[in-house]
């Protein structure tokens, strides 16, 4: 059995498991545990469920079956349960997008809807991209079109969705020449899943492709959609100061969290949890206030747009219901637990689901309407409010909170380098080209119990940061990065190469940039495409000194992501790998052959210091190969010889 | 006899092994009704994680075997042809000695009897986990043969081990 301090680098989080233990509750590491040992073929891909002439397991020992019923082999069933797996990533993530660009829709139709367009600047320079004239004066009619053009991408059939466009000319051809440039949302989910029917599809290599389309249609469509119309609905993020960690919960006032993914909720949890009626009657209960508080990616939209405080990731969820203080935990969809349910039973935390999309065991549903928002939203904050007399348990809750700063964008990123009047990606493609900065590199993805809770996202955020990469995170692994302190200013000066440490001294920025949820992975995107659009740093992202990461992945979301990026062109480091090692080839495929097309690869690799320093290996070789010098000051990791680069790159 | 034995490098951990000893020892025998039964049927399997390595426990008849020398009823018994222990469930009296000596933890308390492997007395042929396990991780053998095994797998390890 592991010990608590095994089970999570993050303090609060070991305090919290002893007192659940204490208490005699079961928890997702516990349950992890019992459900060892997890079945092989599972873990390897090669257990088929797609027609009842199965189940079929190949036996990766060569001594049982070899194919199938139908004769699929290890390559085809791994290669088909992987992208369902996408699929379903790339259908959660688009859906989130779709709920967005029908709110955004409902606010341009309805002037006396609760959500109203908060970002003129975003919206008009969206409308000017999209071809709707900008400029005039009636906002709701330029919203409706952009409203319009942004909801037709998932229903489209043919041409491409349209954010492909943004992506850099080479990398847009290397889509065209595979085939697999998106035409619609909906349209690549669906064929992945006739593709993966029974006796249709049986190349693992071109079912792959499709994967990839439809994970492009996630990342340049429906989270870029989701991310983008956000920002027009709620203002696109500004630099914000807030904390994190469960020990944001007060327990003197009423604490409700938020945990889910989509801002439609959230935001209006906000704007009702500010209301004076309910602050007055939160005071008549006999609370100080109303203490709002995140978990997973909902949080992550909130504290970009308004410094809510962050309460956790999401192996965090039921520790905050653990501390006894929490007098409603509000979900909508994604990465929540069905055991909140049974779990808020013992305490007096009221579990409220609010989507049709996702009911619970044991949870209150109070359905949450986006044309009656905020007075749902306000329901359900009295709800909470009334449930603080009710609290059945000696308040425990950690102290562990940290300063952080969170709210970058690929627009406000380099106002910040650049200065309002010049904002540009200039300095920062002047600080890699220098030397003074080696690369940069994207940590995100989720929590996985079979992984120490924190440590990865981490460890590999500090190794990298020591040797002068800059750090993007978002989702779960920036609420990792915050609890630490490596989401504050100050963090350079303990954790950050000397190259890494002037910069942000120079702009008083964080050597980790928050840059929000995982749709917001679309942002790293633009980022991305802006950096090669800036000029001196090669053609296309594969191009670019950069490289991506996911240390503790588990869900279905990041199998999309990951491939949407490794097909944008970025070297991957999966920390858990991607269930096909019962199929050599495709593994191969995927860790080799997919550069050929896409300019980027997966690689499969635990220990997050190794994984770290693979990835600055690629970085390394990609400055080789665009020419530019070794890093400007001495690193802990200093760049191999070029023959080894070489080596360690193909 | 034939005992089950088992290969520690070929288990992948799928549980198949306790699913069909399960279906095996329930009224109906059939994988699509078992788990409805009124009395669950019991796994005299199950399938663990030691040290990163999959193994599957059951009993393995052992010779001389602790839980026949515990019982204080009777009840064990070890064939004197075959060598299977098995338990004479008139005799027993629940009282869990064999239960607490078992060196594998491959014997459980029922709910009146001893619960343990007694190598499938209504099949004829393969034992059911034998039957059900994917990857032939377990597999039935005399002593002999399975010394024999063990021997030629210890040989090619060693000469790989050369040729590196």
């Amino acid at each position: 059995m592991k010990l608590p301090h095994q089970k999570s680098a993050d303090p609060a989080t070991v305090r919290m498991l002893d007192a659940a233990a204490a208490a005699g509750l079961s928890v997702a590491w516990d349950r992890q545990e019992v459900m060892e040992p997890q079945c092989g073929f599972g873990q390897l891909g090669i257990c088929c469920r797609v027609c009842t002439m199965g189940p079929c397991r190949i036996d990766p020992f060569g001594e049982g079956p070899s194919e199938g019923v139908c004769g699929a082999t290890a390559e085809i069933i791994a290669a088909r349960n992987l992208v369902r797996m996408i699929a379903s990533g790339a259908a959660a993530h688009s859906d989130h997008g779709r709920d967005i660009a029908h709110t955004l829709l409902m606010a341009s139709e309805n002037e006396g809807c609760d959500y109203k367009v908060k970002d003129d600047a975003k919206l008009r320079a969206l409308a000017r991209e999209l071809g709707v004239p900008g400029d005039g004066k009636d906002l709701r009619r330029i919203a409706h079109a952009v409203a319009e053009i942004a909801f037709a991408q998932f229903g489209q059939q043919h041409g491409k969705v349209v954010f492909t466009s943004r992506a850099p000319q080479d990398q847009r051809r290397r889509w065209e020449r595979a085939g697999v440039t998106p035409r619609g949302v909906d349209r690549e989910i669906v064929e992945i899943m006739h593709r993966t029917h029974i006796g249709v599809d049986n190349d693992p290599v071109n079912i792959i492709l499709q994967g990839v389309r439809a994970a492009l249609a996630d990342g340049w469509g429906g989270s870029m959609i989701a991310t983008e119309l956000s920002d027009v609905l709620f203002r696109s993020p500004g630099w914000v100061r807030s904390r994190a960690n469960l020990g944001i919960l007060d327990p003197e006032s009423v604490n409700i969290i938020v945990h889910g993914h989509e801002p439609t909720l959230s935001e209006m949890i906000v704007a009702a949890a500010q209301d004076k009626e309910l602050l007055a009657l939160a005071r008549s209960k006999g609370a100080k206030g109303i203490n709002l508080g995140g978990i997973c990616c909902t949080a992550n939209e909130i504290l970009m747009r308004h410094g809510i405080p962050l309460a956790g990731n999401f192996l965090q969820q039921e520790l905050a219901i653990v501390t006894g203080v929490v007098e409603a935990m509000v979900v909508d969809v994604q990465c929540i637990f069905p055991a909140l349910g049974p779990l808020a039973k013992k305490f007096h935390t009221k579990f409220i689901s609010t989507s049709p999309k996702a009911k619970f065991p044991f949870a209150e549903h109070i359905e949450f309407q986006e044309s009656k928002a905020l007075e749902i939203a306000k329901r359900i904050v009295r709800a909470a409010i009334e449930n603080f007399p009710n609290r059945k348990t000696v308040p425990c809750v950690p102290k562990e909170s940290q300063e952080l700063v969170a709210g970058f964008t690929a627009e406000n990123i380099f106002t910040m380098l650049g200065g309002r009047y010049r904002p540009s990606y200039r300095p920062l493609n002047d600080a890699i080209m220098s030397g003074r900065l080696r690369g940069v590199a994207a940590v995100v993805g989720c929590n996985n119990p079979k992984h120490c809770h924190d440590y990865g996202h981490l460890t590999m955020a500090k190794e990298l940061l020591a040797n002068d990469v800059l750090v993007a995170v978002t989702g779960c692994s920036a609420v990792a990065d915050a609890k630490a302190g490596l989401l504050s200013p100050e963090a350079a000066e303990t954790y950050a190469g000397k190259g890494l440490q002037e910069i942000c001294r120079a702009v008083g920025a964080p050597p980790v940039l928050h840059m929000g949820s995982c749709v917001d992975i679309s942002r790293i995107l633009v980022v991305l495409s802006n950096m090669v659009a800036e000029g001196g740093l090669g053609e296309s992202i594969a191009d670019l000194p950069v490289a991506g990461a996911a240390p503790e992945w588990m869900s279905e979301k990041a199998v999309s992501i990951g491939f949407y990026v490794v097909a944008s062109g970025v070297y991957t480091v999966l920390g858990e790998p991607l269930p096909v090692q019962g199929a050599p080839k495709l593994s191969e495929f995927l860790c080799g052959g997919i550069e050929e097309l896409f300019g980027g690869k997966f690689a499969f690799e635990a220990d997050p210091i190794k994984a770290a320093r693979m990835m600055i290996d690629h970085i390394d070789a990609k400055r080789a190969a665009l020419h530019l010098p070794e890093p400007m000051y001495e690193v802990p990791y200093a760049p191999r010889a070029g023959e080894e680069l070489v080596a360690a790159a193909t | 006899m034939k005992k089950v034995y088992f290969d520690s490098q070929k288990c992948l951990g799928c549980h198949s092994c306790e699913f069909a000893c399960a279906v095996e020892h329930s009224a109906s025998k059939d994988p699509r009704k078992a788990h409805l039964e009124e009395s669950k049927p019991i796994a005299r399997r199950n399938v663990q994680l030691v040290e990163g390595m999959c193994l599957t426990v059951a009993c393995r008849h052992c010779d001389p075997a602790p839980c026949v020398e515990a019982c204080i009823a009777g009840a064990m018994n070890k064939d004197a042809q075959t060598g299977e222990v098995t338990c004479d469930t008139d005799k027993c009296v629940g009282c869990w000695m064999c239960v607490m000596v078992c060196p594998f933890d491959a014997v459980k308390p029922g709910e009146i009897y001893t619960i343990k492997c007694d190598m499938c007395p209504d099949r004829d042929e393969t034992r059911a986990c034998v039957q059900a396990c994917p990857t032939s991780a377990l597999f039935e053998a005399t002593a002999e043969e399975f010394r024999r095994i063990a021997q030629e797998r210890k040989q090619r390890a060693g000469q790989v081990e050369l040729k590196r």
